[in-house]
């Protein structure tokens, strides 16, 4: 007999049973008993007469059960990993974030205070040398723009409540931090290109070189006066930041960009978005906080630090004695070159 | 003062999902977000059980704790409620709830979310109580009506329980006394399974 004829014979039977239980009586039959609650123990409950808090504590773990709801994630009950993420966040990510800032400013003050800016010691000549070209410090200003508009509304997100709030009060802060947001999320785009930009721009010249090591072993000449360890177009020091910047830019992009598009971008690892957005979020701040940290150091540096260094990026232009002192090889190599007639200017881009 | 809590009695529970229906008629609550849902652990199996889940309004809520602009304010109910005026929708609350409460309507194109939205134990905002602009942002206020969630109030079985916690845990505990079964002692149903001597 077909599945379907057996339904129809099953209905039609129900059906002609139908008048008899409609005329059962809804008092209880002679022969049932009243149960005591003692007595049902076993069979009543679909879990067991005991206790089943194995059954709920393994909700904590995050066991799915369905829903009905359109969400099929909602089905996990408790997601516990949301906790542990708060605790870091909270935690240590603020704690050594805020250590490591204030250490970087704290360690440069002293560096000033002992060691001042350091000057060009054979003094400025007035002969100028083509260092950066257009391309490059337009590329350079805007990942330098875009990265301290991000860095600052960054901050604001991880310090702003314990820091600008009790200032600013409720109302005007989430304003600020209504607008840091937006900055943040649209000057994102901006770091990017400008990522891309400068490792196009500056690649080839910050390949590693055996230079290199001299210039780490003299650390830079930045602690003893008098001492110009020979570099490139790049010393160790930059090569530094540039990598820096480059690897773990690509980082914070990543891990940004899978935040800007929670539900939409799926490269980060993790069961929920929910745990990849938690997953994102750190490695995002933890990232950023490094950079920030070298960031700090590079300005420093391109500013107070070493006199004359930031007019190649300003200007595009160094002076002579300034490139002799920093980046001798460079030099050598610039003027060799421009002795047999070629200009300068394309090598320098 | 009584302390605000929420029970659900999985003993008891359903699944037919009015919790859900009613909060969302109550509140008018936007497309996409659900402040209650029902979740049924071992669906269609022995050991079935379902569970209606919303913000548990917790002592110590993580949603505060992470809240970049500290939008969140917890009543002298204990009931745990934000400020849409000052949230900037970030999602922090979302990482950190573990029952998935906060939710966000899509306020723009690629996903970029809106105010936060979530379960106010039917005890709205920070807005005048019962105002246009209250109902608007939050959902109706029953608390400042002297009633309690609706969720639990239309409960068909009783399952969930809202109000003063030391009356939820009163009827609770009478309910598993009266059950006679699950002592919750740890590690009983491992060492003793139904059907041994016990």
């Amino acid at each position: 007999m077909s599945l379907r004829k057996l339904f129809v014979a099953l209905f039609l039977l129900a059906f002609a049973f139908c008048p008899l239980a409609l005329a059962q009586s809804v008092r209880p039959p002679d022969n049932a008993v009243n149960q005591s609650a003692g007595e049902r123990a076993g069979v009543s409950n679909t879990l067991g007469s005991n206790s089943q808090s194995d059954y709920w504590r393994n909700l904590r773990g995050g066991v799915r059960g369905t829903v009905s709801i359109p969400d099929k994630n909602a089905g996990v009950m408790v997601q516990s990993e949301g906790w542990h993420w708060m605790l870091v966040r909270n935690g240590p990510l603020k704690k050594y974030g805020g250590y490591a800032l204030g250490g970087v400013v704290a360690l440069l003050v002293i560096f000033f205070l002992l060691r001042g800016s350091i000057k060009v010691e054979s003094g400025l000549s007035g002969v100028k040398v083509l260092r950066f070209g257009a391309i490059a410090r337009f590329g350079h200003w805007l990942n330098a723009i875009a990265f301290v508009a991000l860095a600052l509304t960054g901050l604001s997100l991880l310090y702003g409540k314990s820091v600008l709030l009790p200032i600013m009060g409720p109302h005007a802060f989430a304003a600020l931090s209504s607008g840091a947001k937006f900055i943040h999320n649209w000057g994102a785009y901006l770091f990017i290109i400008g990522i891309i930009w400068i490792f196009l721009a500056f690649v080839k010249k910050n390949l590693p070189a055996k230079e290199d090591i001299i210039w780490i072993a003299k650390a830079g000449g930045l602690l003893t006066k008098g001492v110009h360890p020979p570099a490139r177009f790049f010393n160790f020091g930059e090569k530094f930041v540039f990598w820096s910047v480059v690897l773990c830019g690509t980082g914070v992009i990543i891990t940004g960009l899978a935040l800007l598009f929670p539900f939409q971008l799926d490269f980060i690892p993790g069961e929920l978005p929910v745990h990849k957005m938690q997953f994102a979020s750190l490695w995002h701040a933890i990232l950023a906080l490094y950079l920030i940290v070298v960031v700090i150091g590079h300005i420093y540096i391109g500013t107070v630090g070493i006199e004359g260094s930031l007019d190649g990026m300003k200007t595009g232009y160094v002076d002579r004695n300034w490139a002799r002192e920093h980046h001798s090889l460079w030099l050598e190599q610039l003027e060799s070159h421009s002795n047999q007639k070629k200009a300068a200017g394309e090598l320098a881009e | 003062m009584a302390r605000m809590k929420f029970l659900c009695d999985a003993e008891r529970c359903i699944e037919c999902n009015s919790c859900v229906t009613a909060c969302k008629n109550e509140h008018e609550v936007p497309w996409g977000i659900n402040r209650r849902r029902v979740v049924t652990l071992n669906d269609g199996e022995p050991g079935e059980r379902s569970i209606s889940v919303a913000c548990m309004h917790c002592s110590d809520a993580p949603c505060m704790a992470v809240c970049p602009v500290d939008c969140f304010y917890q009543t002298s109910d204990g009931i745990v409620l934000h400020n849409k005026d000052l949230c900037i929708g970030c999602g922090y609350c979302f990482f950190a709830c573990p029952f998935g409460a906060p939710q966000y309507p899509q306020s723009g194109n690629f996903g970029s979310r809106g105010k936060m939205d979530k379960c106010t134990f039917c005890a709205g905002g920070p807005e005048e109580d019962n105002s246009a602009a209250e109902f608007k942002k939050y959902g109706r206020n029953r608390i400042a009506e002297g009633k309690l969630p609706i969720c639990a109030e239309m409960c068909s079985t009783k399952a969930l329980l809202a109000g003063d916690g030391d009356i939820v845990s009163n009827i609770y505990r009478e309910r598993i006394v009266g059950r006679g079964f699950g002592s919750g002692a740890w590690g009983w149903g491992r060492a003793y399974p139904a059907g041994t001597s016990g």
